[in-house]
């Protein structure tokens, strides 16, 4: 698994990768009631708003980490947006990328470097 | 508060460390570090409020007595000078909500004002205290001494199963009905407690001494019904209940009329009343009593489950009708949900207008307040 700064985590699957959110960003965030997910085969640039998840405190963004195609959304967090406070490295994975290139997931950090970095 | 560097160091509550203790994440709110959840999480400390009991600390908020000068009956009168409300006839031991109004009708704060035998018990809100303070003492110099009371802790219990925890410490809340107010003894320590609150559920909240602030919420929390509930649950609590936030749903540029605060001016200080006039503003209040505000507080309900928080546009049409001041997300009700203010032409309820959204339109329906029912013990 690699790690963002925004409190992403990436993992491969196959020739894709799937995105979520850490379980320090949904402790963080605090009970999620709204996730608005992104259109399938839609082509997104690194930094992109993506998605959008609602606590009961307030909205945040999740950024598409890396530029590619998002071919796959996991539509369970529309109906249950508490998933992502449950699971949040599991079940409550948002969306899937196609990349051109698997290589630049290299540049993410890695378990202990994201640790250190929420201390 | 503010020093000339402009940076504010927040005050810390007497029971701070016991808010650290239990797990609290605490955030600088009106100049104080508040608990704004514990380890519950803001969705169960919410739903726990709603069907056991519910402890908050605001501490935070204005307490001040208004000794008279002369006569509780000459203080009422001079206090009446700052409040469309009717303060003479409010018997003994009652509590009443009511706002200082300004030369335009704006509130410059809503409160809670007592009648306590011999003098006046006013609580307002944190972020105004100074200023409400410093209108006190500029305007009600000639009829009281104003006395902010700054050793005593304030907190509050809430929800259905609150008598049945606080009675056991106290016995003598079981009689008081909602809005009154009373001296009562907790082993020698003198509470003042009314049955109030801020969350639309039966409740009391409890001035007493910092000394026993600790001892005292401890003893609470040892109660089976209660935990601790921070300041994300009670805006929740709140809102559900359709009660207003100062700063948000009221503001300078809002008047009682057009805040749907209608209900709270005293029949007495109407035209035609006892005492009619006679505060800040009277004459565009009165005006819109009988003539309608051009504006009004809605209850919304978003028809998706966004919520539509404060700031977001209301459209009908390409015509800009509104703006909501507080939403969210309603954790009893189940669904997002809002308050704001519509032009009056749009006020009405079944209205359906749009929320402009991350720039979608999401349709959004004027509802009744409150969005889940209050259960005061009357």
């Amino acid at each position: 698994m690699k790690y963002t700064k925004d409190h992403e985590w990436l993992r491969v699957e196959g020739d894709l990768v799937v995105v979520g959110i850490t379980e320090h960003a949904a402790t963080q965030l605090g009970d999620v009631v709204f996730v608005e997910l992104p259109e399938v085969e839609t082509m997104v640039a690194e930094g992109d708003e993506v998605c959008v998840i609602e606590s009961v405190k307030a909205a945040s963004d999740i950024l598409a980490p890396i530029d590619g195609e998002i071919v796959a959304v996991n539509e369970a967090l529309v109906d249950n947006p508490a998933l992502v406070n449950e699971d949040p490295t599991g079940a409550a994975w948002f969306f899937k990328l196609r990349l051109d290139d698997m290589s630049v997931l290299d540049d993410f950090m890695d378990e202990d470097e994201y640790a250190e970095l929420i201390g | 508060m503010s020093d000339p560097t402009g940076i504010e160091l927040p005050s810390r509550l007497e029971l701070h460390d016991l808010h650290v203790a239990l797990g609290a994440r605490m955030v600088p709110f009106a100049g104080y570090e508040m608990p704004v959840q514990y380890p519950a999480g803001v969705l169960k400390e919410h739903l726990h409020t709603r069907t056991a009991a519910g402890l908050f600390d605001v501490s935070h908020m204005g307490q001040v007595i208004l000794k008279p000068k002369k006569s509780l009956a000459d203080l009422a009168l001079g206090f009446e000078e700052l409040v469309p409300v009717d303060a003479l006839d409010l018997p003994m031991g009652r509590q009443r909500y009511g706002m200082f109004t300004d030369a335009n009708g704006g509130i410059l704060d809503d409160l809670m004002f007592a009648n306590r035998g011999d003098h006046l018990f006013v609580v307002v809100n944190a972020a105004c205290k100074a200023a409400d303070i410093a209108h006190m003492k500029a305007n009600l110099a000639a009829v009281a001494e104003v006395i902010p009371v700054t050793n005593r802790a304030l907190l509050a219990l809430q929800g259905p199963l609150a008598e049945a925890a606080l009675s056991r410490l106290v016995p003598g809340v079981a009689q008081m009905r909602f809005m009154d107010m009373a001296f009562l003894d907790w082993g020698g320590v003198e509470l003042w407690v009314s049955r109030s609150g801020y969350t639309g559920e039966d409740g009391f909240e409890i001035s007493l001494p910092n000394a026993h602030a600790l001892a005292f919420a401890e003893a609470l929390l040892h109660e089976p019904e209660v935990l601790p509930i921070g300041l994300g649950a009670r805006d929740s609590l709140r809102l559900e209940a359709g009660l207003c936030l100062y700063g948000h749903d009221l503001d300078q540029s809002t008047t009682p009329v057009m805040g749907n605060l209608t209900w709270a001016i005293s029949k007495a200080r109407r035209a035609g009343g006892e005492r009619s006039g006679g505060f800040p503003g009277a004459a565009r209040i009165l005006h819109e009593l009988s003539s309608g505000p051009d504006r009004l507080r809605v209850g919304l309900r978003p028809e998706g489950r966004a919520p539509m928080r404060d700031g977001t546009e209301l459209y009908m049409g390409s015509d800009r009708v509104g703006t909501v001041t507080s939403g969210g997300y309603g954790p009893s009700v189940g669904a997002p949900i809002a308050m704001g203010y519509v032009t009056a032409a749009h006020a009405k309820i079944g209205t359906r207008l749009e929320a402009e959204l991350r720039g979608k339109r999401l349709p959004v329906t004027i509802c009744p307040l409150p969005f889940h029912p209050t259960t005061y013990k009357r």
